[in-house]
C-alpha cells in the first residue's frame, strides 16, 4: 500500500468500486462461503478505499488491493467472533492454504455468481435484486429506489433470498454442460428485466431509472466478458444497446413519448448503434440465432433506416417469422402483426390482431387502435385507445394513448 | 451432504382409476429404485386421505382435537421421500423425477441440519 500513484476523486474510487465489486464478493464467497461475510467485507474495503486512494492514489492493482483489504476484514471478522464464541472449527478455515488471492483466476468465480443470483429456484423478484446488490454492487437504498418499493421491503427480500441460498444450499457453481442452455436462459432475463425497467417505466425519478439501463448494459458486458462462446449472451448485449441508442429521441422536450416511427434519428447515439450492430453481424455469423438475436436483429434494421419511410419491413416481418418460430408467444404475433400492417396493410394486420387472445394487455389495445385508425373506423380507434389506457400504470404512455386518441378525427 | 423433504401434493378426493394409477405408481416405483440406487433414497411414505387426518393442539395439559388435516385447502400432502443430495441442484433433479412419475407437484425443502439421523 505504500506504492503512491495519481490522486483519485472520490467519485473515480467509486467508479473502480463498482467495477469490481463483483469480482471481489466472487472471489470471498467462494473463499468464505458466506455471502453476507463477502459483502460486508468488501463494503469494509471500499470504505478502506475511500480513506486511502484519494490521497495515496490508486494502487497498481486496484481489484487485488479490495479483495485483500476485504479478505483480511472477512478473517477479523471470523476471529473475533470465533474469540467471541470460541468457534474454533471456524478459525480452522483461517489457516490460509491458497496464499493472497490473485485477480487473475478468479474468472470462474464471477460466473459462480452470476448463476447463485439468477438460480431458477429464487423468485423473479429476489434474482434481480441479488443481481443489482452483489454482482452491480449497488446499495440495498438504491435497489429499493429503483423499483420503488421501501428500502425496508427490499432489505427483507434480500435477506429472505440470501438465506435461502444458504439454508437450501444453491450451489456455488458454474451449472454442467447439460443444464447450461436452460440457466443461462434465466441469466439473460434477469439482465433483460432490469433493463426494461429502466426503459419502459416512465415512473419514478427518473435518472435512477436510467441507471438502471445502464446498469443492464455493464451486466451485460460483464456477461460476454464471462461467457465469450454465447451468442445469446452478445444478442442480449446488442439489442440492450440499439435499444439504448434511442432514447434521446424517445421523450420530447414535455417528457412525453415518441413513437420509433415519428423520432429525430439525427437525436440517436451513433456510437451505440455501431457496437450494436457490430455485434448482430457478430453473433449471427455463429449461426445459433436465438430470441435476443433475432430482437437485436429487428433493432439493428430499424436503426440501419435513415427515416420511418424506409425502413426495410420485409425483412423485419421476416424477422418476425423466425422470432416466432423460436418463441411463438402472442406478444410476439402482435409485434409481427404490427410489421405486417406496413407491408401488407392495416386491414391484414387487423385480421391477424383481432384472432390473439391478448385482451388483458395494454399494447393489444395500443396496436388495435393504431390499425382502426389507419382504417378509418374512428369510433372503434377511440375505444381501443380507451382500452389500452385503461390497461397501463404508465403516466407517460396513458398521456400518449390520450394524444393518439385526441388527434382522431371527429 | 444435506437431506431434503420432497413433498408430493395431490388433489383431495378420489384416487384415479387403476389403469391410471397403475402406470403411475410403476414410474414412481422406478424413481424409488434410481434414488436408493443412486444411495440418495432416506425414507418414503404414501399417506392415507387428508380427510383421516386429526390435529392435536396442546391447552395447558388437556389436548384439544380437530378432525382433517392442519390446513384446508384443494390439495394435501399425498407422501413424501426424503433424500440426502449434495446440494439443492441434485435435490431438484430429484424432485424433477418424481414430479414427472407422479405427475404432480413437488415441494422440494431443505431440512435443518442432525433431523434426519
Amino acid at each position: 500500500m505504500s506504492t503512491r500513484g495519481p490522486a483519485v476523486s472520490p467519485a473515480e474510487v467509486e467508479r473502480v468500486f463498482r467495477e469490481e465489486h463483483a469480482r471481489a464478493v466472487a472471489v470471498l464467497v467462494r473463499r468464505f462461503g458466506d455471502i453476507d461475510l463477502a459483502e460486508e467485507a468488501v463494503q469494509e474495503a471500499f470504505a478502506a478505499a475511500l480513506r486511502h486512494w484519494p490521497a495515496r492514489g490508486l494502487p497498481p492493482r486496484p481489484a487485488g488491493w479490495i479483495i485483500t483489504t476485504a479478505r483480511n476484514r472477512a478473517v477479523d471478522r471470523l476471529r473475533s467472533d470465533a474469540l467471541r464464541a470460541q468457534r474454533h472449527a471456524q478459525a480452522a478455515l483461517l489457516h490460509d492454504p491458497d496464499g493472497p488471492p490473485e485477480e487473475g483466476p478468479v474468472h470462474d468465480d464471477r460466473l459462480r455468481l452470476v448463476f447463485v443470483c439468477c438460480h431458477p429456484a429464487l423468485s423473479p423478484n429476489a434474482r434481480v435484486a441479488l443481481a443489482l446488490r452483489l454482482l452491480g454492487g449497488l446499495t440495498t437504498a438504491e435497489i429499493a429506489r429503483a423499483f420503488l418499493v421501501p428500502e425496508a421491503t427490499m432489505a427483507q427480500r434480500l435477506v429472505r433470498a440470501k438465506s435461502k441460498i444458504r439454508d437450501a444450499r444453491i450451489p456455488y457453481r458454474v451449472p454442467r454442460d447439460a443444464d447450461l442452455p436452460d440457466r443461462l436462459r434465466h441469466v439473460l432475463a434477469v439482465v433483460y428485466l432490469i433493463f426494461n425497467e429502466g426503459y419502459a417505466a416512465t415512473s419514478g425519478p427518473e435518472l435512477v431509472r436510467d441507471d438502471l439501463c445502464a446498469e443492464a448494459v455493464r451486466l451485460g458486458r460483464l456477461l460476454a466478458e464471462l461467457m465469450p462462446d454465447e451468442p445469446e449472451v452478445w444478442g442480449l448485449l446488442a439489442l440492450m444497446l440499439l435499444t439504448e441508442s434511442r432514447r434521446p429521441a424517445r421523450t420530447a422536450a414535455d417528457g412525453s413519448l415518441v413513437p420509433l416511427s415519428e423520432q429525430d434519428r439525427g437525436r440517436w447515439d451513433a456510437a451505440l448503434i455501431a457496437e450494436g450492430q457490430a455485434l448482430v453481424r457478430r453473433c449471427l455469423r455463429r449461426g445459433a440465432p436465438g430470441p435476443y438475436q433475432v430482437q437485436a436483429a429487428i433493432s439493428a434494421v430499424h436503426s440501419d433506416a435513415a427515416t420511418a419511410a424506409a425502413t426495410d419491413w420485409e425483412q423485419i416481418v421476416q424477422l418476425y417469422d423466425r422470432l416466432y418460430a423460436l418463441t411463438p408467444t402472442p406478444i410476439v404475433a402482435l409485434h409481427r402483426a404490427a410489421a405486417l400492417a406496413e407491408t401488407r396493410g392495416p386491414a391484414a394486420a387487423l385480421d391477424v390482431v383481432d384472432g390473439l387472445d391478448l385482451g388483458g394487455h395494454h399494447i393489444f389495445h395500443a396496436v388495435r387502435a393504431d390499425l382502426l385508425r389507419r382504417l378509418g373506423r374512428t369510433g372503434e380507434a377511440a375505444e381501443a385507445y380507451a382500452a389500452a389506457r385503461a390497461r397501463t400504470d404508465n403516466a407517460a404512455e396513458q398521456a400518449f394513448l390520450q394524444s393518439r386518441s385526441d388527434t382522431l378525427p371527429r | 451432504m444435506a437431506h431434503y423433504l420432497l413433498s408430493i401434493y395431490q388433489p383431495d378426493g378420489p384416487a384415479p382409476e387403476p389403469d391410471v394409477l397403475d402406470p403411475i405408481m410403476r414410474e414412481v416405483a422406478a424413481v424409488d429404485q434410481e434414488m436408493r440406487d443412486a444411495g440418495a433414497w432416506v425414507f418414503a411414505g404414501g399417506l392415507h386421505e387428508a380427510s383421516t387426518a386429526t390435529v392435536v393442539r396442546a391447552r395447558g395439559d388437556e389436548a384439544t382435537m380437530t378432525d382433517g388435516p392442519f390446513a384446508e385447502g384443494k390439495e394435501h400432502i399425498g407422501g413424501f421421500t426424503v433424500v440426502a443430495a449434495d446440494d439443492l441442484d441434485a435435490a431438484l433433479e430429484w424432485g424433477r423425477k418424481l414430479a414427472r412419475a407422479t405427475t404432480l407437484p413437488i415441494e422440494v425443502r431443505p431440512m435443518q441440519g442432525g433431523s434426519c439421523g
